[in-house]
């Protein structure tokens, strides 16, 4: 049990790239804080070096009351579990899980009761003989859990660790490794692109982009108060919408964000906890609606005409509980370098990207998720209710949120 | 049709041999014909291969007058004909005898120093970081085309000068150092193929280098470990010129073999029988050694 802590660790490669710049992270004592975003962002290599698989650059990294920077990876008192799972081969489950152990000198009886209870916890006691090759993929992951376990290590580091299992799987393991993590009260740095497992997982998350740690928040903290537009459209899952709009004066009577040729009036809530909006009347801003913000007005019949928006429905996916819509409406997409970035990590990140920065077309792909009874059709026009209480906005320039009467909006980190 | 169709699934899921047993005749009787060409091709090819090492045998099966009078095929013919006398005769010799000891500790010796060697370098070449790795794996895949022969006359002179000349720790030693760039080469790549996660698994797992190398990186090394072996036992058990050059009381087999042969006259009774031998030995070690070369050790390990 450990608090680890991160003082301006950077890690430059020889050829001069920055793969984490200046990371100042304290993982509290038995917390488990999730390192996310997207592939080249730098978080395995922040946990690598917490390891001692990779080299500290520069600044200082604590495990508990030691700076570990020139201490090798056996005797930093840690345990890893890869995403590849990194079992030895040619040894049992029994053995894989006692390797460590027996490297210890640990007494003989201690470890058949470590590795038993641990297999006990883990659900592996009917495979202990089993060579890895003979196991699943399931069970080839609470191997490497089990291998963690019996360490009794200060810290955990998981990196990946439920990227290559199947996605039934990944929803059992993921609420299995919390249940541990809080049961065995180990301090976790856990690393995920996977944003609902950073979500449900983590007593803390923390967003990277490019090397640089974006915002360390709870989840909730971090899907309301996103620091900037990247980890408002990085964390929700469809992500947010992000549209380029304009704040403008309704008579006196509130605001209004204006997108193309229709408006919506803010609500007070909103300008409440976003006092630095009124300084951004007749601007252009980023305004981010999350698709959960977005309901199918036929539905909503008491929702105001100034706080709905009409749309093309392009496609319409049933899940069941809910229907995801993709539409577009007629209103300029916002971009910013960080917003090309989110769309570059998700492959595509709408139905037609392409067309949607085209000059003149001003038109935006947008994602709602709607209630199931919703019947909006594929190929028809729809208008749909916004909670504007909910809105996100963002500075253009320089991508950060608005939010308080701070000089740049700028919250606490 | 559906019996058929039945088995056609079997085949899939069973060893061929259970697969076979429930299918028709007919199938089998189709299958048989359809391979028949590649079958019988097989079977000259592994026939023409044999002859000579048959005729050995029988040749060393045959008392001495029988091999001049009557060629070895009558043994096939007249079984009666067979002795085991010669081979009583060469282990009675002690000359076959002492050349057939020294012969064993060369090709052991050296064939565990060069595998000893050849994985600690391979290791270091493939794992750990250190100056001018790359530029010295260059070198020792250079070394590769460095024929044996050149080396002969200024090794011969060094032997002379530091009194290996004639010693079996001489003759380990040239086998061994002709034998590492292949055999670091062979490793290398092989342990290069291991997955970095498992040893740096190992690593915080609290394994030293020393650890990692003996728990890990040797038994997952078993089949590259193993042809090594393999091949080097085989190359320095038939070696002569190398012996020849650098014994000369100290003589393998090999030697002790061709120094009995002669211009007029036959002792053909002594030599057919010790070059079954010498032939026998690494067939035995080959079909001992050659379970480790399973592929797949790795499988299971990451995903």
């Amino acid at each position: 049990m450990a608090v680890v802590a991160f003082d301006a660790v950077s890690k430059v490669y020889p050829d001069g790239t920055r793969a984490v710049s200046s990371m100042d992270l304290e993982v509290g004592d038995q917390e488990f804080v999730v390192l996310v975003g997207p592939s080249g962002c730098g978080k395995t290599t922040a946990l690598r070096m917490v390891a001692g698989l990779e080299q500290i650059s520069e600044g200082r990294l604590r495990i508990g009351e030691r700076v570990v920077n020139d201490v090798p990876p056996r005797d930093r008192d840690i345990a890893m579990v890869f995403q590849s799972y990194a079992l030895y081969p040619h040894l049992s489950v029994y053995e894989n899980i006692a390797f460590g152990l027996r490297l210890k000198k640990v007494p003989k009886d201690e470890i058949d009761r470590r590795v038993r209870q641990a297999a006990h916890v883990l659900d592996l006691e009917p495979w202990l003989k089993r060579k890895p090759r003979n196991l699943s993929g399931g069970q080839r992951q609470r191997v490497a859990m089990g291998r963690a376990i019996v360490r009794e290590p200060a810290a955990f580091l998981m990196d990946e660790p439920l990227s290559n299992l199947d996605a039934k799987l990944r929803v059992a393991m993921r609420a299995e490794i919390a249940r541990l993590q809080s049961e065995l009260g180990v301090t976790t740095i856990y690393v995920t692109h996977d944003q609902v497992e950073a979500m449900t997982m983590g007593d803390r998350v923390a967003v990277m982009r490019r090397g640089v740690l974006q915002q360390v928040a709870p989840p909730q903290e971090l899907y309301d108060r996103p620091v900037n537009v990247f980890v408002g459209g990085f964390i929700g899952s469809p992500a947010m919408n992000l549209l380029q709009g304009r704040l403008e004066d309704a008579n006196g009577s509130g605001l209004t964000l204006r997108l193309g040729e229709q408006a919506l009036a803010l609500d007070r809530a909103l300008l409440d906890a976003r006092p630095a909006l009124r300084g951004w009347v007749g601007r252009e801003l980023i305004a981010g609606i999350r698709p959960e913000d977005l309901h199918d007005a036929a539905l909503e019949r008491d929702a105001p005409q100034d706080r709905r928006l009409r749309v093309d429905v392009q496609l319409r996916e049933a899940l069941g509980s809910e229907v995801i819509v993709h539409a577009r409406i007629a209103a300029p997409p916002a971009a910013t370098e960080q917003i090309e970035e989110l769309t570059e990590d998700l492959g595509v990140r709408t139905l037609d990207a392409g067309s949607g920065g085209e000059a003149g077309a001003a038109e935006t792909a947008i994602v709602g998720r709607l209630s199931p009874h919703s019947s909006v059709r594929e190929g028809e026009a729809a208008e749909v209710a916004v909670d504007t209480r909910q809105l996100h906005f963002f500075d253009p320039e320089t991508g950060l949120g608005i939010y308080d009467d701070t000089p740049d909006g700028r919250t606490d980190l | 049709m559906e019996a058929s169709g039945q088995a056609a699934g079997q085949a899939v899921a069973l060893p061929r041999e259970r697969a076979r047993a429930g299918e028709p005749w007919a199938a089998r009787v189709g299958r048989a014909v359809a391979r028949g060409p590649l079958n019988i091709l097989l079977a000259v090819l592994a026939v023409m291969w044999l002859v000579p090492t048959l005729g050995l045998l029988l040749t060393s099966l045959l008392p001495a007058t029988a091999i001049t009078q009557q060629g070895w095929w009558n043994v096939v013919a007249h079984p009666s004909l067979a002795t085991w006398e010669n081979y009583r005769a060469i282990f009675a010799n002690s000359a076959i005898t002492s050349a057939l000891w020294t012969t064993v500790q060369i090709a052991v010796f050296n064939t565990v120093l060069l595998v000893v060697v050849a994985s600690l370098a391979g290791y270091a070449f493939a794992w750990l970081d250190f100056r001018g790795r790359d530029w010295l794996f260059v070198g020792v895949i250079a070394l590769l085309v460095v024929p044996l022969q050149v080396a002969l006359i200024p090794i011969f002179t060094i032997y002379q000068d530091t009194g290996l000349f004639d010693t079996v720790l001489g003759l380990v030693l040239f086998h061994v150092a002709f034998g590492l760039p292949f055999g670091i080469f062979l490793m290398r790549n092989f342990f290069i193929g291991i997955p970095r996660d498992i040893m740096e698994s190992a690593r915080i797992d609290g394994a030293s280098e020393w650890r990692i190398f003996t728990r890990l990186i040797l038994p997952l090394g078993l089949p590259a470990i193993a042809s090594l072996a393999i091949f080097q036992f085989l190359w320095t058990w038939n070696d002569l010129i190398v012996a020849l050059t650098f014994g000369r009381n100290t003589q393998p087999l090999t030697v002790a073999i061709f120094s009995q042969t002669r211009q007029f006259g036959s002792n053909i009774e002594l030599i057919a029988p010790a070059s079954f031998l010498s032939l026998a030995i690494p067939l035995v070690v080959f079909l001992a050694f050659q379970r480790f070369f399973v592929q797949g050790l790795l499988a299971g390990s990451v995903k």
